[in-house]
């Protein structure tokens, strides 16, 4: 090989030059601006940090972001396991049919998808409607703009994510074993238990941190479904950029948001290698 | 062969999961065939205003044109930007390629609220500047959008060369082949399939992205999702529901359509 010459060296400078100029003017230059925002608005020093741990609003804010987050990595991890299974054991025809109930939603974009939720959670939406019809209920229930709908809304975002660290998992798994422990007596449930859950230890780390992540820099849903009423971080960030406006706490949650989300990455790249991820 | 299957239980569960990923899709198209001005159920008559003011109101139109416009231009740009550094990381593996893919990948793994407000600084700076380029302007959503999927376009094509024979790199340089001619008459004729999906999943990211979009834009440069947006915070608009359905319908289509392609791409 003539590896290391110096035309060489021209070739790969040449054709790698242009994305990363761009990347570093469009993006690394900018975002050190960010940082100093966090800095100097409205006066220079570590005020805007001082104030995000004793601001209650803020504090307050984190707090609802990191208890929605830890509910939705719940109920999305679990909601996916349970569709996975399908998906990577079925039939054939049960596989088609999950895997058309995982990548609709996954391909349809996340407004679509909360307005959907609007649609049969808001007062006139069609759940309410129907149980007013059948006399259930007289008044309507509130579902959406609080934190049932934001939930909901996230964890229908969320699942498919959710799905494709488990279904690696579940088909690198060797069906051998499971065949043995059936083979030796034990029953549908307790195979389940204590050999196919285990096995899938590392999809289950891996999906949880992946949507977890994920839950903490919401943006959208949270800001539909939650009405103004259930903040989370995201929001409060675009909050205090347009319509406090101030831009120096808004930009110091950024910079806390990437430092714990990159201390989470650091954590999840522990656990699990990038390719069990896909 | 015996095979493991899931048994009833799994598939009563796999069955409440999949209607809670369906209902909200299919929420949407009884509201949309509401006759009232407000988002509601229908009750007895059924009406396709709504499906109507969509082409009507210029506002939707112009939208959606908008939106087609910037996708094009930042799936282009950011197709060929990752191309170019695909092919140098590959043909010349230099050293520090982890880093520098790693910093590539970026904004995809930084929280997208984080790329916005990092966005946002970048285009109200620039936009003193010129009057064409900067905060609210579609060149500098086209832009924008080109550092959020250039991520995803640089994966994609990385993984199809990664597939790709050396040996004919090898023997096409042990021909004489130059950089260029190795670059545009060998590699990329093998990498076709890698460099249209990344061009395609750019243009749809950039057409359904609203989290960037929603801190670099005010009032000049109303892409789809925005206008869709602003529909949604104030008075919701029953029209968005009419959209809805259709870009759904459109979805299923184009995923049909790929899943047939797929079976018989693997068949033959």
């Amino acid at each position: 090989m003539m590896k290391g010459t110096l035309s060489d060296r021209m070739g790969a400078a040449l054709l790698m030059a242009p994305l990363l100029l761009f990347l570093i003017l469009a993006y690394a230059w900018p975002f050190l601006g960010v940082v100093k925002w966090s800095f100097t608005l409205p006066t220079a020093g570590l005020g805007q940090y001082h104030a995000l741990l004793t601001d209650d609003l803020v504090q307050s804010v984190f707090i609802r972001t990191l208890r929605i987050a830890a509910i939705v990595t719940v109920v999305s991890v679990t909601a996916a396991y349970a569709i996975t299974v399908v998906w990577v054991r079925g039939s054939p025809v049960q596989r088609v049919l999950a895997e058309f109930c995982i990548l609709v939603p996954f391909w349809i974009s996340v407004l679509t998808r909360a307005f959907g939720w609007v649609a049969l959670l808001s007062n006139r939406g069609l759940i309410n409607t129907w149980l007013q019809s059948i006399g259930f209920i007289s008044e309507p229930l509130t579902l959406v703009r609080n934190e049932f709908g934001v939930i909901v809304g996230m964890s229908h975002f969320l699942i498919p994510f959710a799905v494709f660290p488990l279904a690696s998992a579940m088909r690198s798994l060797d069906e051998r074993v499971l065949l043995a422990a059936r083979g030796l007596g034990s029953s549908r449930m307790r195979t389940f238990w204590t050999v196919f859950v285990p096995m899938t230890r590392s999809g289950i780390i891996g999906s949880a941190l992946i949507v977890f992540v994920f839950s903490l820099g919401f943006f959208v849903t949270p800001a539909i479904l939650g009405g103004g009423r259930s903040v989370m971080i995201a929001e409060l960030i675009y909050l205090r950029i347009f319509q406090s406006p101030d831009w120096g706490l808004g930009a110091a949650i950024s910079v806390v948001l990437v430092v714990f989300v990159g201390a989470l990455m650091a954590l999840l790249f522990r656990y699990v290698k990038p390719k069990q991820l896909v | 062969m015996p095979t493991y299957r899931p048994g009833p239980v799994s598939l009563i569960l796999a069955v409440l999961v999949a209607l809670f990923l369906l209902m909200p899709l299919l929420a949407v198209i009884p509201v949309s065939l509401t006759p009232s001005r407000m988002l509601a159920m229908p009750t007895g008559e059924l009406s396709l205003r709504h499906y109507r003011s969509l082409i009507e109101d210029p506002r939707w139109l112009e939208s959606i044109l908008l939106s087609l416009r910037i996708g094009m231009v930042s799936s282009i740009f950011s197709t060929v930007l990752a191309l170019t550094f695909s092919l140098g990381v590959w043909m010349f593996q230099p050293r520090f390629t982890a880093a520098l893919v790693g910093f590539v990948l970026l904004p995809m793994v930084v929280p997208p609220v984080v790329s916005a407000v990092t966005l946002y600084f970048l285009l109200t700076s620039v936009s003193g500047l010129t009057s064409f380029f900067g905060y609210d302007t579609w060149l500098g959503v086209a832009m924008a959008h080109s550092v959020m999927t250039v991520p995803f376009a640089t994966v994609l094509i990385l993984v199809s060369l990664s597939q790709l024979d050396r040996r004919i790199d090898l023997a096409a340089r042990g021909l004489g082949a130059g950089v260029w001619e190795r670059a545009t008459r060998v590699i990329m004729p093998n990498i076709k399939f890698g460099i249209v999906t990344a061009a395609l999943l750019s243009f749809v990211l950039s057409w359904e992205e609203i989290g960037v979009t929603l801190f670099i834009t005010s009032v000049n440069a109303i892409t789809l999702p925005r206008l869709m947006w602003m529909g949604l915070r104030d008075n919701i608009d029953p029209a968005i529901a009419a959209l809805s359905v259709i870009l759904i319908v459109i979805t299923v289509l184009v995923l049909a359509v790929r899943s047939v392609v797929n079976r018989q791409r693997t068949g033959n």
